[in-house]
């Protein structure tokens, strides 16, 4: 072969080889344009929401509906890349069994693409294997439990709000700021939920856990009262009080605090502070003084009645949520995780298989109009809490004040 | 009488070779229906055969003999716990966990049929009652939680299936395999049944049903059959429990309050009192009515469930066995 022709012959084979790289790239691409699970067309995207509309905890299915007004809002201005929310949502009662039906009936005969913010420690964690086994995200879920940001053992499974251990901790440093040696009684509900906020309180106590600690009582969630554990705890001479009850019991336990003329520094979870569904229940002036911890703003407030970002959200109530109480916080919840989850999937563009609405979970770095100011969600591949810090409120008769530092990194 | 007479009585109904091959059909069917449908179809088929178990195991008490049991819950209960316990805390493996259910539950039948034989009727019914309202606070309790769970229940892994295998694109999953496991399970539990009930254990148990006095008078010792009907009868149902915590993998205290025993009395009546082969219809109303119900009605499904429940009542009194029966005599009279 001649010079010139192998040359020739070379070029060739460059040009070809950068070529066929070129279409098999762009073949990809063309590919990668679109990538569906079950649950995602071109139209819509299916979720499946599982909360307790009734039953022992049904004030939380106020954030259910609020989630379901969130996506009418989202579909009325064009939905999410051009595709509308398809929201199942289902009633389970609280109760783990109904839920392990539910989250069945979702996966495998609606075939929706996740399943969102399912409510509840117990409900929870009788579907946590089942949704991890069948590869389905479990986004987002409704509880704090510190189990739900382990992403190595469940990849599938992620929570949302600060998780209960971590706020456990922080009401005991406040504690031992303000008053080291008080004496404490406990009331917990009996599952993990109550458990995991204990085991964090006592960890941020360290070791004066045992000598500050007088008495521990527990409730089962299907008991119709904490009466008889309140006059327990008030026998026993406790002086400071952390209240580990869903908002039910938080209102009965607060009630009956004030009617037995029991007075202790209470630390109420904030699973529990609602303004309206508890606080007020409870008889506005019953719980002055009690101490939670916060992440939103609460809708009482009147430092953020002043502010954009509160006008937005009340005009999203009034148009799409009118029969919403604007003065409950599980409204400006369902908001803002609804609003977490619309990132995901903006996010998510065009490729929502179920491993990659997973992936864009794991990358979430912004903040959104109705946390409170410095709070952030961030998550990482091996950071599954995406919100995790908070800020301490007192109850004054008639609304949460801040006070104090933002605890939490 | 001339036995050569050469008049033949020509038989009415369908000629034999139709009959030997639409029972061909349907027993392919059975064999190829999980094939067919979609996975969660083939989980609520998995619960009707378990369900029709437990209401056979009703039915021995309450249609064969009359003894009104409003308590099967709880034996359903025991059963699932006896397996979710053996297979999560002791490492069983499922198919080992049936025979001690069958025996845990067979003795607390046995023991709940000796304060039965003094009450009777409404009494009875109260009495077993109380043992279904107790059961799912009885299994929260706190001291037990260690091996129970408590309130969360616990949870299961669904077995794997021993071997690969796929038919019309469909491959023998996990709800396959346990469908073909639960379809010789209740094949079984019906044959014993069937064999249990035409003899004299049987006949005994009916003629304490309808005779009491005659048949003490006959010689059939009351109080040991009449207790011998309790544990058997919560023997299928423990075994239908245990059967059924494998394939739904979760037992938690509140799957089993006192609805269910409701809910296996309504499937024996619909079925048929006194009837083996009722139990499989009874098992498909009590899965797929509430079901349809839904579909009908979201905000009042439970509304539309009393309404076929009470179509159901008027049109067959007797169950659905009855009127297969009377449809069945009606085509061989007919001539």
């Amino acid at each position: 072969m001649r010079q010139s022709q192998r040359r020739f012959l070379v070029k060739l084979g460059i040009v070809a080889t950068v070529a066929a790289i070129a279409a098999a790239g762009g073949g990809a691409a063309f590919a990668q344009a679109k990538k569906y699970d079950a649950g995602a067309n071109d139209r819509e995207i299916k979720i499946g929401h599982i909360g307790p509309y009734s039953g022992p905890a049904s004030a939380y299915g106020a954030i259910g509906k609020a989630i379901g007004a969130y996506f009418e809002k989202v579909n009325a201005e064009g939905g999410i890349n051009g595709r509308k929310i398809k929201y199942l949502t289902q009633d389970d009662g609280y109760n783990p069994a109904k839920t392990v039906e539910m989250t069945r009936k979702l996966v495998e005969e609606e075939e929706v693409l996740l399943v969102f913010n399912p409510l509840g420690t117990p409900p929870n964690s009788a579907i946590h294997k089942y949704m991890n086994q069948k590869k389905v995200p479990q986004l987002f879920v409704a509880t704090g439990a510190s189990k739900w940001g382990d992403p190595r053992n469940f990849p599938w499974t992620m929570g949302w709000q600060p998780n209960y251990f971590s706020e456990g901790r922080i009401y005991a440093s406040h504690l031992l700021e303000t008053k080291p040696n008080g004496r404490i009684g406990i009331l917990m509900q009996n599952d993990d939920y109550g458990k995991d906020y204990v085991n964090g309180f006592k960890a941020g106590l360290g070791d004066k856990a045992k000598s500050m600690i007088l008495s521990e009582v527990t409730y089962e969630v299907t008991d119709p009262t904490v009466d008889s554990q309140m006059v327990t705890l008030k026998a026993s001479g406790a002086d400071v009080f952390f209240n580990v009850t869903t908002p039910k019991f938080a209102a009965q336990a607060i009630r009956k605090a004030a009617e037995i003329g029991w007075n202790p520094v209470h630390y109420l979870n904030s699973v529990s502070n609602a303004a309206g569904s508890v606080m007020m229940a409870a008889g506005a002036q019953a719980g002055v003084g009690v101490i939670s911890a916060f992440y939103l703003k609460d809708p009482t407030d009147p430092q953020w009645q002043k502010s954009p970002e509160y006008a937005e959200w009340l005009a999203w109530m009034k148009k799409f949520h009118p029969q919403g109480d604007i003065k409950d916080n599980f409204n400006v919840y369902g908001y803002t995780v609804a609003q977490t989850l619309v990132q995901v999937l903006k996010q998510a563009g065009n490729d929502l298989t179920r491993a990659n609405v997973m992936r864009q979970a794991a990358s979430l770095d912004m903040t959104l109009p109705m946390l409170l100011p410095g709070v952030k969600i961030k998550t990482g591949p091996a950071d599954f809490f995406p919100i995790e810090q908070e800020q301490l409120a007192r109850w004054d008769g008639k609304t949460w004040v801040l006070f104090g530092k933002t605890y939490g990194q | 009488m001339t036995g050569t007479s050469a008049t033949v009585v020509p038989r009415a109904g369908l000629p034999k070779p139709v009959i030997l091959a639409l029972a061909l059909a349907g027993l392919a069917l059975i064999f190829i229906a999980p094939f067919l449908v979609k996975n969660y179809r083939v989980f609520q088929f998995n619960l009707v055969l378990i369900y029709a178990v437990a209401i056979l195991g009703l039915n021995i008490l309450t249609g064969y003999n009359g003894q009104i049991s409003l308590g099967h819950s709880a034996f359903y209960a025991i059963g699932a716990y006896c397996a979710a316990i053996l297979m999560d805390r002791y490492e069983w493996a499922y198919w080992a966990t049936i025979a001690p259910a069958a025996v845990i539950c067979f003795g607390v039948g046995a023991l709940m049929g000796f304060p039965a034989l003094r009450l009777g009727g409404h009494y009875l019914a109260l009495a077993t009652l109380a043992l279904a309202l107790a059961t799912p606070q009885l299994l929260k309790y706190k001291k037990i939680e260690g091996l129970t769970g408590g309130v969360q229940g616990i949870v299961l892994n669904k077995p794997d299936p021993p071997f690969t295998f796929e038919l019309f694109g469909s491959a023998l999953n996990q709800d396959r395999w346990l469908y073909f496991m639960s379809l010789a399970l209740t094949l079984v539990m019906f044959l014993i049944a069937w064999n249990l009930l035409r003899g004299r254990v049987g006949r005994a148990l009916i003629a304490i049903r309808d005779h009491p006095v005659a048949a003490a008078a006959m010689g059939v010792n009351l109080p040991v059959y009449k207790s011998l009907a309790f544990g058997v009868s919560a023997a299928f149902t423990g075994v239908a429990g245990a059967m059924g915590a494998v394939v739904v993998a979760f037992v938690a205290p509140d799957s089993f309050s006192s609805f269910l025993s409701i809910t296996f009395l309504v499937g024996v009546v619909v079925g048929g009192l006194g009837s083996i082969s009722g139990a499989i219809f009874g098992a498909v109303f009590i899965q797929f009515v509430p079901n349809i119900a839904d579909h009908i009605s979201k905000s009042a499904p439970w509304a539309i469930y009393g309404v076929f429940l009470i179509v159901f009542m008027y049109v067959m009194p007797g169950g659905v066995a009855a009127l297969a029966h009377k449809l069945l005599q009606r085509m061989k009279s007919a001539s």
